[in-house]
């Protein structure tokens, strides 16, 4: 076997085994070997590599449940080979790959496309997600059993919601047997027609076609219903109103099994940043109110938004160099979400360092049944180790991602990613 | 020309974005050039030498019209470029649009365009001056401004009153210059119109919302009656035309109720018999066509102001002398 890596005197934070403190962690044939006591130093054999991690934090390795690869079909924006490189250097060791590609991920072969694709990248872990409908068409249910077998760990047709109410049950119902959880992009498509971005003053002083944050609020509240009817797993998507947030708050009480998104654009940004008709602050849902995101922010901090995800979404130069509302939605996040979480969500105290972990690492394990997410002995070395206080300016042109769509530019952050490991390889360094 | 910063900035994409004074100054600068359309010989040598590219995405006949006129009689060259029959139809890109002309050496572009924002996104992407003819729902500042230069005609002056801008609010970029440009020079503004044609948040604006028609004769002294268009119909906001001619509809028999006599504006075209009964188009209140013949005065103004013109060295310019 090759040999294993000591990181040696970083902070250690894992929260699935409430561990913050000084400690050492040794990798070796692809696990988690051991993590040293307080104040104990570990040693390794003698192929060994030390890491100094003194001033560093060592967790287990971020996990993205919710991004967009491209691949196949539309290779000039990303590929899943970049996709995972970008992944890796904003410190995730596992992403999820939305099936909204062209033609979608609806059947086992394109499932086992993107894992293979994934697994030759060598970076960050790619799952595959497949379609909840044939086609994302949203009339009839997808391969789902055999996509299961091929590998998709969950469902979804995002990039679309699922219209049609009676095939969501049918979705939440089926995927009963497979236990994987059903996505949903919560939109009602009929109250959001035409929008560009959130309805609200900003919207009517550009003159831009609004959507209401009721659009959203009243699939998520269907989705509910339905998870509550069936007994199935939704997980709902970039949840981004405050009604939203307190739906779910209330649906986890009742007992209903949903976990949720936040995304970092929605936790730090609202429809102002639309101003100037920026299409880098484009995005669906759009960018809402301040009163909404003060809510999506304490939805983070008490649970009910489970997972920090990017909805990572590249689109070209060309697409987002237009008048707005020709441009498409979306932007990219897997190399900036650390950093701008840090700086900003962690660092205005909505949340402290170890929920930032169990938000982006612990919690997106447990809820899509991934590898890692927890540092425990016999795991998966899947390990992300970054320096809480470099600061640096996020500069697009240096984006491992084949697109720079997005309203971070020129941010100065602090923390930055030094190490990705995934299976005890260092896929990325800093 | 003269080289000195413009009054107005590189471009008019809004009014939202101008102070009262730069307001003041087009409608100011508007005065001396009314004249120029009352000649025999209809043209001034104000922009000799100056190349400008109308860029009509959407279909315009008054407002397309009015800035050629304006450009004409102030010596420039022009083009006119519809997107019927341009390269926009091909599939060409806005930016790849403003780019190509600019390579053409050109000195402004008069832009109408269906989403809004375009104007700015192309002023901010090439150096030559850009007025937005209009943008989708979002501005269009030489309506405003001509409109203001009508009520200010006709009464005296536009502070302390109050103007109701009636119809479809939501759509109309007409009724955004008007709010921008009416609150900057101290007018009271209301906007009136089936809620389903009011944007979200409005109010916030600083404008009062009023729902029924009756309301708004009984507080205006000007009434700006929007265009109802058709397609509003069919996307289901208003249930038929008539139902909001007799809602919405500004008639005699409603303005005879009103407590002194309303000036009345319309941008054009009218739908006569929806929005604005013919009698009341027609009627000794109207300045609906002062409006068609301010446009011209207004826009030769932003010209000459964009082009570096000094406001008071207007009535000289006219003259043969350089702006």
């Amino acid at each position: 076997m090759s040999g294993g890596i000591l990181l040696r005197g970083g902070r250690v934070v894992d929260p699935s085994q409430k561990l913050d403190g000084v400690r050492d962690v040794l990798l070796a044939d692809g696990q988690v070997a051991a993590v040293g006591g307080e104040g104990r130093t570990l040693d390794g054999d003698a192929d060994t590599r030390i890491v100094d991690c003194t001033g560093l934090v060592v967790t287990p390795g971020l996990i993205d449940v919710h991004v967009h690869l491209r691949e196949p079909g539309e290779e000039h924006k990303e590929t899943i080979a970049s996709g995972a490189r970008a992944a890796a250097a904003g410190g995730f060791t596992s992403v999820c790959a939305m099936p909204n590609t062209d033609p979608p991920v609806d059947d086992p072969a394109a499932v086992g496309f993107v894992a293979a694709e994934g697994m030759r990248a060598g970076a960050a872990r790619v799952y595959p997600v497949g379609c909840i409908s044939e086609g994302r068409k949203g009339e009839r249910l997808a391969l789902i059993g055999e996509m299961v077998e091929a590998g998709a760990v969950a469902l979804t047709d995002d990039g679309s919601p699922v219209m049609d109410s009676n095939l969501m049950r049918m979705a939440l119902e089926y995927s009963l047997a497979f236990g994987v959880p059903v996505a949903d992009h919560p939109e009602d498509l009929t109250l959001a027609a035409g929008g560009h971005m959130n309805e609200g003053l900003v919207s009517t002083r550009l003159g831009l076609p609004g959507k209401p944050g009721a659009a959203e609020e009243a699939h998520i509240v269907r989705d509910l219903l339905l998870a509550e009817l069936t007994g199935g797993h939704i997980h709902l998507q970039h949840v981004s109103t405050e009604f939203g947030v307190e739906m779910i708050r209330q649906a986890k009480a009742r007992g209903v099994r949903v976990s949720a998104e936040a995304t970092p654009h929605h936790l730090v940004l609202t429809d102002e940043a639309v101003e100037g008709y920026r299409t880098e602050a484009k995005m669906n849902p759009p960018l809402r109110s301040a009163k909404d995101m003060a809510a999506v922010r304490a939805g983070l901090a008490d649970g009910t938004l489970d997972v920090i995800a990017t909805d990572h979404a590249p689109h070209h130069y060309d697409e987002k160099e237009a008048a707005f509302t020709d441009a498409p939605n979306g932007i990219v996040g897997l190399e900036t979400a650390l950093g701008v979480v840090l700086t900003q969500v962690v660092g205005e105290n909505v949340i402290d360092l170890p929920t930032m972990v169990e938000r982006m690492s612990c919690r997106p394990a447990q809820a899509w049944g991934l590898l890692g997410g927890t540092l425990a002995q016999g795991s998966v070395a899947d390990v992300t180790v970054f320096d809480p206080e470099e600061e640096w300016t996020v500069d697009p042109s240096t984006f491992r991602s084949r697109s720079r769509n997005t309203p971070f530019g020129g941010w100065k952050l602090k923390g930055r990613t030094r190490y990705t490991i995934v299976g005890g390889r260092v896929v990325f360094a800093g | 020309m003269n080289q000195t910063a413009s009054a107005l900035g590189k471009d008019l994409v809004g009014l939202e974005p101008l102070s009262r004074q730069q307001i003041q100054t087009v409608l100011d600068t508007a005065e001396p050039f009314k004249e120029i359309s009352e000649r025999r010989i209809k043209k001034v040598p104000v922009l000799r030498g100056k190349t400008i590219v109308n860029l009509f995405f959407e279909a315009s006949t008054r407002t397309r019209v009015s800035f050629e006129f304006a450009e004409k009689r102030l010596s420039a060259d022009t083009v006119n470029i519809a997107a019927a029959g341009s390269s926009v139809v091909k599939g060409e890109t806005l930016v790849d649009t403003a780019r190509n002309l600019e390579a053409m050496r050109i000195d402004m572009v008069v832009m109408r365009h269906g989403a809004s924002g375009a104007a700015r996104f192309l002023a901010d992407r090439i150096p030559s001056n850009v007025i937005n003819a209009g943008d989708g729902w979002h501005e269009h500042p030489t309506q405003g401004l001509l409109d203001m230069l009508t009520i200010r005609d006709r009464l005296g002056r536009i502070e302390g009153l109050k103007v109701c801008v009636v119809g479809d609010i939501r759509h109309s970029r007409v009724a955004r210059s008007n709010i921008y440009g009416l609150l900057k020079l101290g007018a009271e503004v209301a906007v009136c119109g089936p809620p389903t044609l009011m944007p979200p948040g409005i109010g916030d604006l600083g404008v009062q919302v009023l729902n029924r028609v009756e309301d708004a004769i009984q507080w205006a002294d000007v009434l700006n009656v929007l265009r109802l268009q058709l397609e509003r119909m069919h996307a289901g906001y208003v249930p038929s035309l008539r139902e909001y001619n007799r809602i919405w509809g500004v008639s005699t028999a409603r303005l005879e109720r009103a407590p002194k006599d309303l000036l009345i504006l319309h941008p054009g075209p009218m739908n006569r018999g929806v929005e604005i009964d013919s009698d009341v188009a027609d009627g000794p209140h109207s300045v609906i066509l002062n409006q068609v013949t301010n446009g011209v005065a207004v826009r030769m103004a932003v010209l000459y102001l964009l082009a570096g013109g000094q406001p008071e060295k207007a009535e000289a310019a006219k003259q043969g002398g350089e702006a």
